[in-house]
């Protein structure tokens, strides 16, 4: 039994806080099952399913902490658990950032958890590959994907009354497709917490028609193109940067958000003036958890485990900083809310669909995907990585030739004052991202890969 | 800078790793029981790992020790062929018969329900049982042994001597592993291992207010497979030059002393003019270009396709293999996998599918000549044994093939890095590995590093920044024009590298003496936001 009610969990909970000796306690309690299955060449390669359910207590003596976890639940054992804690933090050096743990919270209903994704077995897991795999095996196609599906919760208190749970369930899919002769590659990623959301084969056919049509691609010289990311290929980089939005490095002088003679750009347009991002746990295409750790996709997500709730921030608005994310401990010496990150973050677009913007360019390049995306200078974010599973040239509104991969040398905040377009968002990695149309995207070299 | 821990990991007291794991006779009895239960389920072959998994970080910044986790993480890991297709099921804390039992039983029945969308059944390599043996890493020092006092205290007197030299931050970590693993199979191997690991590594900031501008630099230690005796200073694994580099032996302090004034000169250091350089590659940056571009496009579950859909496939065809003469690179390039190297991450006996480890070439004098195959895969290039490079990141991971150790055979001649510079006209010497990123199928490739010089006919005239090479796999090899011989050889390597899905990680080492490339693309980095 993997997945604990509230009522239960909170049993548990209740249970081990009464065994504390310690200034402060904290437990937390996770559990979850995670089913997958991969396939490649058009046939089964692993699948497997694995249970998890552990507590991790954390004991506190003025500024020392330590921390034991168990997963077995009869009482002795959770006593043995509590006084181990203790002994580990009595033996812990101070730890002068230490911030003493929070109260009760108010934590935001979140409705993360879907009774069908809770459902799923393995033979459900066996016919989604099969949807996936046996189109593109009847139009001589290959097809390798992979499916996660995950059920689980998390919940936490501590002797200062702070108690939360959250239930949540979620699914990855992706798939890529490639014809025969190598010459053709396509791709598509879902996720969901709702798997009836989820259609397989839809995705699939998506794949499908990209490496069809990316097939026999001609070399465009590297340069500085107009680009349409498709919202798979605009979430890394912009992922990227909502992870360097850390108040702490922007301080130190170590960040994008570093200023010229000391401060942070915090306030300043840094984009255009069409940008806006926030985060918002309870928009409904993408559920996020109350607090950090809050089970399911996000069960290692934003916020941390010290209870923090999650809340609507802005980060970005109408192309300025709103908003930096804090440690406690660093909140507390600078005065201000301690905003954990975000679970997630929602890019505002518009209401043009990726036709729509194809249709709106006279030149341009439409990106899929990007693919091995890593930091080259974090003092600007400039980041590289290619273009991967289908690149095409787009001439007079309209998709004329499928070309070759690019090398890209590019910063998010460079793109984002660039930024042509920004179309209808979809759900992409617990995010909702549109695609971006951007001028002057840089790419540096030509890729043989397909 | 954490990796995510994997579930069923539990965190416990630094002496809990100290503690002695299962006896062997009981995991014995245990793996027995596995064996047993899938054959009596129709398995035609089983393999069961019982592993324990422990680690130590102790990680700290400038006068603070942010954190010192230790864990642990035991389980049984059974994997089976049932109606020709793999099954796999893994069991948390298992220590009795029957909860192992249950867990083989599930392997089959997933074997089973995965075989109604089998094309082709499994075929494995034969492979002779070993009996009852073992393997032990050759360690001087168990690291677990030594107190976390010790190793707090290097880590704060390292951070002050950063502080000390003109760092404004520092981040320092020491990273210890041990894997305690027993694999049994149908075949009649019990095989007990143990396993050593260990990585001091720091980040020293500094800044310039002024200007606004920040630059890095972090150690030029390596993740190696030792114990704490790689900690021990020993002028004789250091190899003098720009900068002190190390090879089976890291001093911490004298390293973080010269990154901290480094850093401070990368903030003055003039940027680079792109274009076309000769670059001299030191071993401490070398291992992540062979890594890359070596490395996985020879792994052949890539080449075959069954990574499509995430790390990718491969240039490297088995067509150009079957041709006996695609150059890979130059003469002077011959590439090594090695699964038995002292020293080295990917040491082990045996693999985790019970196969002894071995050395091949995988590029003879430029020409590509195998690939890296496992037990599953080994007849698909008329081999009659796997290679023994199969591996699984935790006893709940399912193991698959992953990277031996490839390294670069030094040059047969004598040289030295003195004398390779001395012929240079317009070059970059780099030193240490930075920003890496490589397409899917391994042809483009573009790298960083942590310390760039400028050659100007055959003398190092001064420091560089903004620095990044691209170039195309098989262009860059044939580019290789000189290795240094085996007085410059060393080891770099990672703790993460990166397969599958779900994803798992891989320790892997990878040796070279410094080479150099002609006429490679550099392109500067800087730019204005």
């Amino acid at each position: 039994m993997a997945v604990l009610s509230k009522e239960e969990a909170k049993q548990i909970i209740d249970k081990v806080l009464a065994f504390s000796k310690a200034d402060e306690t904290s437990a937390n309690l996770n559990g979850s099952r995670t089913g997958n299955i991969r396939y490649a060449r058009n046939s089964v390669s692993t699948s497997g399913e694995t249970t998890n359910l552990s507590l991790s207590v954390t004991s506190v003596f003025g500024k020392k902490s330590g921390t034991a976890t168990i997963n077995e639940f009869d009482d002795k054992s959770l006593e043995k658990t509590v006084r181990r804690a203790e002994e580990i933090a009595h033996l812990a050096p101070d730890n002068p950032e230490y911030v003493g743990m929070l109260g009760p919270q108010n934590y935001l209903d979140i409705k993360s958890f879907a009774a069908s994704t809770d459902a799923i077995n393995p033979d459900f897991r066996a016919e989604a590959a099969f949807k996936s795999i046996d189109p593109c095996a009847k139009k001589d196609l290959t097809a390798a994907g992979y499916w996660e599906d995950s059920t689980g919760f998390a919940a936490l208190g501590n002797t200062k009354g702070l108690f939360g749970y959250n239930a949540a369930t979620s699914v990855d899919f992706s798939i890529t497709v490639r014809t025969n002769d190598g010459l053709g590659s396509g791709y598509a990623v879902r996720d969901v917490n709702d798997v009836s959301k989820l259609d397989v084969a839809l995705a699939t056919e998506v794949a499908i028609q990209k490496a069809q049509a990316s097939s026999k691609a001609k070399a465009l010289e590297p340069g500085k193109y107009t680009v349409i990311l498709e919202p798979t290929a605009a979430v890394d980089l912009l992922q990227n940067m909502m992870g360097s939005m850390d108040a702490r490095n922007a301080d130190e002088g170590r960040s994008f958000l570093g200023k010229k003679g000391g401060g942070t750009r915090l306030g300043e347009k840094l984009f255009d003036e069409r940008v806006n991002i926030y985060s918002d746990p309870q928009n409904l295409e993408i559920p996020g958890s109350p607090f950090g750790g809050g089970g399911g996709r996000f069960a290692f997500g934003g916020g941390g485990s010290d209870g923090r709730a999650q809340e609507k921030v802005v980060w970005v608005e109408n192309g300025v900083v709103k908003n930096m994310y804090y440690s406690r401990y660093w909140a507390e010496k600078k005065g201000v809310k301690a905003i954990p990150p975000p679970s997630g973050f929602i890019f505002a677009g518009g209401n043009e669909s990726l036709a729509d913007l194809i249709k709106g360019t006279e030149k341009g390049i439409l990106v899929t995907r990007l693919w091995y995306i890593r930091a080259v200078d974090p003092q600007t974010l400039l980041y590289t990585g290619l273009t991967r599973d289908g690149t095409f040239y787009i001439e007079n509104g309209v998709i004329k030739y499928p070309v070759k991969n690019f090398r890209f040398n590019e910063s998010p905040v460079i793109m984002l004052n660039n930024l042509e377009a920004a179309g209808k968002p979809m759900r992409q990695g617990g995010n909702l991202v549109p695609p971006l149309k951007i001028r002057d995207f840089t790419f540096t070299s030509l890729s043989d890969a397909v | 800078m954490l990796p995510g821990f994997a579930a069923n990991v539990r965190t416990v007291s630094p002496e809990a790793l100290m503690e002695p794991g299962l006896d062997v006779a009981v995991k014995k009895r245990l793996a027995d029981a596995a064996l047993n239960a899938a054959k009596s389920k129709g398995a035609t072959y089983a393999d069961v790992r019982i592993g324990r998994y422990l680690n130590q970080f102790v990680i700290t910044r400038e006068d603070k020790v942010q954190n010192i986790v230790n864990t642990e993480s035991y389980g049984v890991g059974i994997r089976v062929i049932a109606n020709g297709c793999w099954g796999f099921a893994a069991v948390a804390d298992a220590k009795s018969d029957a909860q192992i039992a249950k867990a083989a039983e599930d392997a089959v029945a997933i074997a089973k329900a995965n075989s109604k969308l089998m094309k082709q059944p499994v075929e494995l390599a034969p492979q002779k049982g070993f009996g009852e043996v073992s393997w032990k890493a050759p360690i001087k020092k168990n690291a677990f042994e030594v107190p976390v006092k010790e190793k707090v205290d290097l880590l704060l007197d390292v951070n002050a001597a950063a502080m000390k030299n003109g760092a404004n931050y520092v981040n320092s970590i020491l990273f210890m592993v041990n894997e305690q693993k027993y694999f049994a199979s149908t075949d009649g191997s019990y095989i007990d291992q143990d396993i050593h690991r260990i990585w001091p590594n720091f980040t020293v900031t500094a800044i310039d207010p002024a200007s606004g501008k920040f630059q890095t630099r972090n150690s030029l230690s390596s993740p190696m497979g030792m114990g704490y005796d790689y900690l021990q200073v020993n002028p004789k694994d250091k190899v003098t030059g720009v900068t002190t580099r190390y090879n089976m032996g890291y001093d911490m302090l004298e390293d973080i002393t010269a990154g901290a004034q480094q850093a401070k000169m990368k903030l003055s250091a003039k940027s680079v003019e792109a274009g076309k350089y000769d670059l001299i590659l030191d071993p401490s940056h070398l291992w992540l270009t062979i890594h890359e571009s070596v490395g996985h496009p020879l792994e052949l579950d890539r080449v075959l396709g069954y990574e499509a859909n995430f790390a990718g496939t491969s240039f490297a065809t088995l067509d150009k293999w079957q041709s006996k003469n695609f150059k890979y690179g130059s003469d002077k390039v011959t590439l090594i996998a090695d699964k038995t190297q002292v020293g080295s991450l990917g040491a082990v006996g045996w693999d985790d599918e019970g196969v002894n480890t071995k050395k091949w070439d995988l590029v003879k004098d430029g020409v590509l000549v195998n690939y890296q195959a496992i037990r599953d895969q080994a007849k698909i290039i008329g081999e009659k044994e796997s290679h023994g490079c199969c591996y699984a990141d935790s006893w709940s991971s399912v193991q698959f093939q992953r990277m031996a150790n490839v390294s670069l055979a030094s040059g047969k001649t004598p040289l030295s890095v003195e004398d390779m510079i001395k012929d240079v006209k317009k070059g970059i010497y780099i030193i240490g590995d930075g920003s890496f990123s490589i397409d899917q199928q391994r042809y483009n490739f573009q790298f960083g590093g942590q310390l760039f010089y400028e050659i100007k006919d055959g003398k190092i005239v001064g420091m560089l920044k903004d620095v990044a090479y691209q170039s195309n796999t098989q262009e860059f090899w044939n580019s290789c024009v000189q290795v240094c011989d085996e007085r410059d050889y060393r080891l770099g390597g990672s703790f993460f590298d990166g397969k599958g899905q779900p994803s798992q990680s891989s320790a892997v080492s990878h040796g070279s003496s410094t080479a150099r490339f002609a006429g490679v693309n550099v392109i500067n980095t800087a730019r204005k936001i």
